[in-house]
């Protein structure tokens, strides 16, 4: 299993026992405020949480956490950036401009301002700065949110690619139709307890 | 050592009749003020004579124990200055904790390194040199330490995502922070930058026009006065550095998270 997880709760959300094999997209969906993002939180160890998380077997405990983050990557409904332009957002700038026309970026915003981004933009960026170092793992909440039908198309083209490659995806969405398309299993989220959907 | 001009109460009396015009402007102007200016003045007269005879007594008791104690109450009052600035508050008197720790570090070491190497008492920590200078010393170490608690908790709260997507990305906290621990120092830093910009040319500093008046000659005046910028300019540094480091580790954990549920707010 690419993802495991047993007894993983805090005092807000959980227990949650779920497995994510390679390849495969489980999709959350739920109302705001039930616990979806705190369940990616706690996976990519942000938020203190109690039970125990394995990627490819590897427990959690065994490893540092940022290299337990860059393994299980997390991808946050609204991306947070630490400098006043892109570029330093990526580590390898070179690939992220190859990789940017897949998803409809021209890779001059790579260059520009974080300021002059429109949302759709800043939310594919931060997916691409996840997507690059190719996580086994990716937690991804809401990556489509803020984007028109022509671009989600392009974010799933790109997270099927991923999962071809043999990445695990846990998506957490508003959209039951883009849930449906990729989530070959599907949860609800109510009151911090997931349900099969 | 007798100052060349001895003051007497009806010389400070003269000087009080100032304060007094400043009730008869706020009466007259309706500033409504006249009343805090009267308590303060009164604070203000109270609080100096108290001290004077503290000071008195304590430098006649030669007890390096009292001295010690004068000394560590001098760093709660100041710890607590610290502690009470920001709008944001550590959990579990961190705040307290973290000003206390820096203003005593950034206190205790700039202050004996001045007593056992410039100034040289015998001894070394008689109490007429290490509470006066200790004084000076806190008053500044204070507003760094104060300065650099505010910025760096008023930081990660705004900066919480940018924080968290470094983290998420696989970043270390150290990494992560590295950029508001700087700015939460550099901003502490700035006003003894200033200070020693200034000094001399914009402003004569308090102590050195203090000794000059009591007839010291300006160039001793000045030495001193030398001596003493360095001396708060090492401890404002001890203690903004201090603060910061302090206070960012209450907010992570083990596992490298940022525990912003560490901060309430007040």
């Amino acid at each position: 299993m690419r993802l495991r997880l047993a007894g993983l709760r805090s005092a807000l959300a959980g227990p949650f026992d779920l497995s994510v094999a390679a390849g495969a997209c489980v999709a959350v969906t739920g109302p705001s405020g039930s616990g979806k993002s705190l369940l990616l939180r706690m996976i990519a160890d942000l938020d203190p949480n109690e039970g125990e998380v394995w990627c490819d077997d590897v427990p959690r405990a065994a490893m540092p956490a940022p290299e337990w983050r860059r393994r299980v990557a997390y991808a946050a409904a609204e991306p947070g950036w630490w400098a006043e332009t892109v570029a330093p957002h990526f580590s390898d700038l070179a690939a992220a401009k190859s990789l940017a026309g897949a998803i409809g970026l021209a890779p001059a915003l790579l260059v520009g301002l974080v300021a002059r981004l429109s949302t759709g933009e800043r939310q594919r960026l931060a997916l691409l700065r996840t997507l690059l170092p190719a996580p086994p793992v990716l937690l991804l909440d809401e990556p489509t949110a803020a984007l028109d039908a022509g671009s989600v198309a392009q974010v799933e083209a790109l997270l099927r690619a991923r999962l071809a490659a043999g990445a695990a995806v846990l998506l957490v969405t508003h959209d039951a139709a883009l849930a449906a398309r990729l989530g070959q299993r599907r949860f609800a989220m109510q009151a911090g307890k997931l349900a099969p959907a | 050592m007798k100052p060349t001009l001895p003051l007497t109460a009806p010389d400070l009396a003269i000087a009080a009749l100032l304060v007094v015009l400043d009730g008869v402007l706020s009466v007259a102007l309706g500033l409504g003020l006249h009343r805090q200016l009267a308590v303060a003045a009164a604070r203000m007269v109270l609080q100096l004579v108290l001290i004077g005879f503290v000071l008195r007594y304590v430098f006649a008791l030669a007890s390096p124990a009292v001295t010690l104690l004068v000394v560590l109450l001098m760093m709660t009052v100041a710890a607590r200055e610290v502690a009470v600035r920001p709008e944001q508050r550590l959990a579990r008197f961190g705040n307290f904790a973290v000003g206390g720790a820096a203003v005593a570090l950034a206190t205790l070491l700039t202050s004996v390194l001045a007593l056992t190497t410039a100034l040289r008492p015998q001894p070394w920590y008689d109490a007429r040199y290490a509470i006066p200078l200790a004084g000076i010393v806190l008053g500044n170490v204070l507003n760094a330490a104060s300065l650099a608690l505010d910025a760096l908790l008023g930081a990660v709260v705004r900066e919480r995502a940018s924080i968290e997507a470094q983290l998420a990305l696989g970043a270390t906290i150290g990494v992560a922070m590295r950029r508001l621990v700087r700015d939460a120092v550099r901003r502490a830093l700035l006003p003894i930058v200033n200070q020693m910009s200034a000094a001399g040319v914009v402003t004569l500093p308090g102590i050195m026009t203090g000794q000059i008046l009591a007839g010291v000659d300006p160039m001793e005046a000045v030495k001193y006065q030398i001596l003493l910028m360095f001396l708060l300019a090492g401890g404002s540094g001890l203690a903004a550095v201090a603060t910061v480091l302090l206070a960012a580790r209450r907010l992570t954990d083990g596992r490298q998270r940022l525990r912003l549920d560490r901060l309430l707010r007040r």
